[in-house]
């Protein structure tokens, strides 16, 4: 891992953030680890039911604290399991990175950073060459699932994407990616990111049919 | 292990690649590794007399037997001597005096020791005098170098000058010779109207090193050859260390030793880093069958069981029994809780502890009582006190945190030192969570008020109990829980308050402000609430009941006046008020607030009016007033230290332990009563009535009272 | 080993790679200026300037920093730096004067990247930086005064 670069040079791209969030806890209360294989929704006969499924199971990663909490509904990032505003304060600036004098870069670093001999609570600083925060646009904190999903196929709203870049970014983006490895003392986004990337593209492939509510 | 300075060659490959070298700029290096202040300034110095030194430059040094750690001492005391001794502002200087219980004493408690907000109430004639013998030593001495008689001679702004002849000299050439003269036993003082220096707004002495990094605090004392300790502690009061492993500790890089020492496992090290990676590494397991194992909510109800108890009796006018039976009350009551409050200083606690060819050894601390850090140092060392020299040094910080009878942190830094060979110097530290956790925190206390207004409006009778730890420790009542609500400024025909002392195993300590922190609160959002009641405006409704309280009535009227008080609000926003008079001084202070982002009160502005008699130096109270403003809006917006379920302490580090930051901090306007009683003091005072102004105003906004503190934590339930 | 510049000057480090910037300044290099308060980059009492950005030594571990220049505030120069400092000194900012090195580390910065700062401005840099005293009433006035000063 090149530090400097990382801490010098993130790309101020819009990426498209780790995705995330709500899900409504009845759906994950059964294994909130792991992700269900896409393969195994193909049970479901119903196209759209399938699509539905698809995307609910998906949304334990998208809802998930690791996600939501940067893509605010405020400027403010959130922070921990707890989802509260992000200390000490920090706010959105230009592409998402902090305002001048107080950038996500004056603490984060390229890489997840371990924390020696302090708090137990916070075990180490969160960390990835791209670290930053989704666009307003793209906020999902205190949103239901199916306002999500239907946030996330619109362009407008989703930094114009297709349904194919969508497929990409879920699956291979390296901050999305952040979400399964967060660093210790932070419980990582269910399953792996393949296995995500698998329901999104089964997701898409099946109509990327959104929940009703 | 080590840094090496990198060759020239190395320097110009580098430089090739990209990087901006800079030889020019490289003498800005220090090398050096910063030693601690010794007590009592430069040897070189001439010591006129205990408290003042004057070297061959002109310079005059003030001892300060008061530490200083933001609250100015050494400006305010400096300004006492520079005042009558006629120096010039430009020369003074100000370094921390020698531990010395007798010659250093604080007058107000007989031992040396800051606290109390009494640094320049105990000092302003002593240091006064200590400035007029200095002067009146080197009238002598420059009158018998020039041989003309003393009464011709005069001194302005740091020059000597005998108008008849044209002689004229600074203090230097003469501080030699003042020094061997016999001190005046009565030095004659100015006239208050007089005074050229006092009441004038002057630099603080101790601004440019706090400014450039070059300010030594206790943390950046780095002799050669330093051990760094850190001890673990446990997350329960009163639990000690059962059995513990030091293996994986001991094979991190730099970690010298382990050792099991009273207050848990101490690790040592070569480096600050390897130490707390050693810390990290060890594995304790800790006895808690004498730990309080009771989470803050279950003490909480436990306290509220004694509100029906007899308690020990602080104030008991009329009939207060009576009072309550009369026909035709309206009564009104109340119950809050008040968390525990860690000080949080920004400096942890830390001292060095260096031993002397002669075996004796200096310790270098924030000394806030250093006599009693040495004699503690000294019985734990096994040496002589005449052997154990404390070097009392800035520090980052205190609000009550060094002052600790029986200095418990030194006990525990000494102990470590002591279980060394002691060939080395070493430094003990607290990290943050060591002093989140560390106890020694503003006591929790819950108060039950009740109060009754007749049916003309009137307040006739008030009872107020409060129950917590007693900070002194007393068995009977305990007039620092007590105090600012036994003695009520308003005239009530009927008062009683009463007080339970609840044992605990948490540590307890004064915090800014002492007992005001909480009686303050009560008192002023209670009286506040009654006013409400009866439709009386709370300005109005006070002065009504200040009749016999005019330094009260004083800072009340004159922040009223300040907040044009009265004047339409702007939307979504609201008022509160209140006056509380601690340590002799008294402040009153008007706040605006609306709802903030995150639900609880974002404070605007802040009108503080003081009144703290003769003010000495302007520029240092109306700094206090500030900070004193934003340290108590902190506490109650943000903080508490919450024993969770089986009695672990939760909070660790300001991630869960909220300051108040910039954005959080309101505008103050400040203005300070023009007096001309002894000086009192302000560290402290300006603490005790913001909390209950924003919460007058909140609830005059929200309709909500605060009943319980923080108030971010009701807020955001 | 890691090399680096520490206020101008070649440093090399060949300790444990995981040190946090802060005590190898600290420890090592013995530049007290830079404070620790926190360790868990939540005070700023321990900010320095990485390649001319505002940094938290204490969660930089050395290992990141190869071939980067650290400025400390023994080492900070130049017109916002000055600026800053006499204003300091013109208000009187510090009191207990143990977080002032960050303070002024992260208010030069602030006006390296925005000369004239607004109140929101200021908060938004300086929000990183707690002042157990409070002295914020005076930092915020200092910072403008600064801001002014430079102007002229």
């Amino acid at each position: 891992m090149n530090w400097k670069l990382a801490l010098t040079g993130v790309a101020a791209l819009c990426l498209f953030v780790g995705a995330g969030t709500l899900l409504s806890p009845a759906s994950v209360a059964q294994d909130a680890k792991t992700l269900k294989p896409a393969a195994s929704f193909q049970s479901i006969a119903n196209e759209r039911e399938r699509s539905v499924a698809l995307f609910q199971e998906a949304g334990k990663v998208i809802q998930h604290p690791r996600c939501v909490n940067c893509h605010p509904a405020t400027d403010r990032p959130l922070q921990g399991a707890s989802m509260h505003p992000h200390q000490p304060p920090v706010f959105r600036g230009d592409g998402g990175m902090g305002l001048p004098g107080m950038q996500c870069t004056t603490c984060h670093s390229a890489e997840n950073t371990p924390v020696v001999g302090q708090a137990d609570t916070i075990k180490s600083i969160p960390g990835n060459p791209a670290w930053h925060l989704a666009p307003i646009e793209m906020a999902w904190a205190g949103k239901s699932l199916a306002q999500i999903c239907q946030q996330i196929k619109d362009p407008a709203r989703n930094g114009g994407k297709t349904m194919d870049q969508i497929v990409e970014h879920m699956a291979h983006d390296e901050l999305v990616g952040w979400g399964w490895k967060p660093g210790a003392g932070r419980e990582p986004v269910p399953g792996t990111q393949a296995e995500f990337g698998e329901l999104i593209t089964a997701w898409v492939k099946s109509g990327a049919a959104c929940p009703a509510s | 292990m080590t840094i090496q300075n990198i060759k020239t060659t190395r320097r110009d490959f580098i430089a090739g690649s990209g990087l901006v070298i800079g030889v020019a700029i490289a003498p800005k290096f220090v090398s050096a590794a910063p030693a601690g202040v010794h007590a009592g300034g430069d040897a070189a110095l001439a010591p006129i007399n205990a408290f003042v030194k004057i070297g061959t430059d002109d310079t005059v040094t003030v001892l300060s037997k008061h530490i200083e750690f933001g609250q100015g001492p050494f400006t305010g005391l400096a300004t006492l001597v520079a005042e009558e001794l006629d120096a010039d502002w430009s020369q003074m200087r100000a370094v921390h005096s020698p531990t010395d219980n007798k010659i250093y004493a604080n007058l107000m408690f007989g031992l040396q020791g800051t606290g109390g907000s009494s640094s320049i109430a105990n000092s302003y004639e002593q240091m006064r005098k200590a400035g007029a013998a200095a002067r009146a030593m080197l009238v002598v001495a420059a009158a018998n170098e020039w041989k003309v008689p003393t009464s011709q001679i005069t001194i302005e702004k740091g020059r000597i000058r005998h108008a008849a002849s044209g002689k004229e000299s600074g203090f230097g050439a003469f501080a030699e010779k003042a020094a061997r003269l016999t001190p005046p036993a009565e030095p004659k003082l100015k006239d208050p109207k007089d005074f050229v220096l006092i009441g004038t707004e002057l630099p603080k002495l101790d601004t440019l090193g706090k400014t450039n990094g070059t300010a030594i605090f206790t943390l950046d004392i780095t002799p050669d050859n330093l051990l760094i300790a850190v001890v673990a502690h446990p997350e329960h009061f009163g639990a000690t260390v059962k059995s513990f492993n030091d293996a994986e500790a001991r094979k991190v890089e730099g970690v010298v030793d382990v050792k099991q020492v009273p207050s848990g496992v101490a690790v040592y090290a070569d480096n600050t880093f390897a130490a707390l990676k050693g810390r990290d590494a060890l594995s304790i397991e800790w006895d808690l069958s004498k730990a309080e194992t009771r989470s803050s909510e279950e003490l909480a109800s436990d306290y509220r069981k004694l509100f029906g108890e007899k308690g020990l009796e602080a104030t008991n006018n009329g009939n207060i029994d009576n009072a309550f039976k009369a026909p035709g009350l309206q009564t009104v009551e109340a119950e809050i809780v008040f968390p525990f409050l860690a000080h949080a200083p920004m400096e942890p606690l830390d001292a060095v502890f260096i031993k002397a060819a002669d075996g004796s050894v200096d310790i270098y601390n924030g000394a806030q009582f250093p006599a009693m850090d040495q004699a503690v140092a000294a019985k734990v060392l096994g040496l002589d006190e005449a052997k154990v020299r404390v070097n009392t040094q800035l520090a980052g910080g205190s609000f009550g945190r060094k002052a600790q009878f029986g200095s418990p942190y030194m006990q525990e830094a000494a102990a470590v030192y002591a279980a060394t060979d002691r060939t080395r110097p070493l430094k003990h530290m607290w990290t943050r969570e060591d002093d989140i956790r560390g106890g020694y925190y503003r006591p929790m206390y819950a108060h039950r008020m009740r109060g009754a207004i007749d049916a003309q409006g009137q307040i006739t009778a008030w009872e107020q109990v409060i129950v917590g730890q007693s900070i002194m420790g007393k068995a009977d009542l305990d007039p620092t829980s007590v105090e600012g609500a036994s003695n009520l400024p308003y005239t009530i025909p009927n008062l009683k308050v009463s007080a339970h002392n609840v044992q605990l195993s948490i540590p307890p300590l004064w915090w800014r402000s002492v007992g005001h922190t909480h009686t303050g609160f009560a008192v002023e959002t209670f009286v506040d609430e009654l006013f409400q009641k009866i439709g009386k405006d709370p300005v109005e409704g006070r002065l009504a009941l200040l009749g016999k309280k005019p330094r009260h009535a004083g800072v009340l009227k004159k922040a009223a006046e300040m907040a044009n008080w009265g004047s339409p609000v702007p939307e979504g926003r609201a008022r509160g008020v209140a006056v509380v008079e601690s340590f002799g001084t008294f402040v009153g202070q008007i706040v605006e607030i609306s709802v903030g982002p995150e639900g609880a009160p974002r404070v605007h502005k802040v009108w503080c009016a003081v009144d703290c008699g003769v003010a000495v130096n302007p520029n240092v109270i109306k700094a206090q007033m500030e900070g004193g403003i934003g340290y108590g809006l902190g506490a109650v917006l943000f903080d508490a230290v919450t024993l969770g379920k089986g009695g672990k302490i939760m909070q660790s580090n300001f991630h869960d332990y909220r300051s108040i930051r910039i954005n959080e901090m309101p505008d103050v306007a400040v203005e300070i009563i023009k007096s001309g009683e002894n000086p009192s003091g302000v560290g402290e005072p300006g603490v005790p009535p913001v909390g209950p102004a924003v919460a007058n105003a909140w609830r005059r906004l929200t309709g909500a009272p605060v009943r319980q503190l923080p108030i971010v934590n009701i807020v955001s339930a | 080993m890691v090399t680096f510049t520490l206020n101008g000057q070649e440093r090399t480090f060949d300790g444990d790679p995981d040190t946090p910037l802060l005590w190898v300044i600290r420890d090592f290099e013995k530049l007290t200026g830079t404070k620790y308060g926190c360790g868990v980059a939540q005070c700023g009492a321990c900010t320095v300037h990485l390649d001319g950005m505002p940094r938290r030594s204490c969660v930089t571990p050395v290992a990141m920093i190869e071939g980067s220049e650290v400025v400390t505030i023994e080492g900070i120069s130049g017109t916002e730096a000055d600026a800053v400092k006499t204003a300091w000194t013109g208000l009187d900012v510090p009191q207990c004067g143990y977080c002032q090195s960050g303070q002024i580390m992260s208010a030069v910065a602030l006006l390296q990247m925005v000369p004239k700062p607004t109140d929101a401005d200021i908060d938004g840099a300086m929000a990183g930086n707690i002042c157990r005293c409070a002295t914020y009433h005076r930092i915020r006035a200092a910072i403008h005064n600064a801001a002014s000063s430079m102007e002229g």
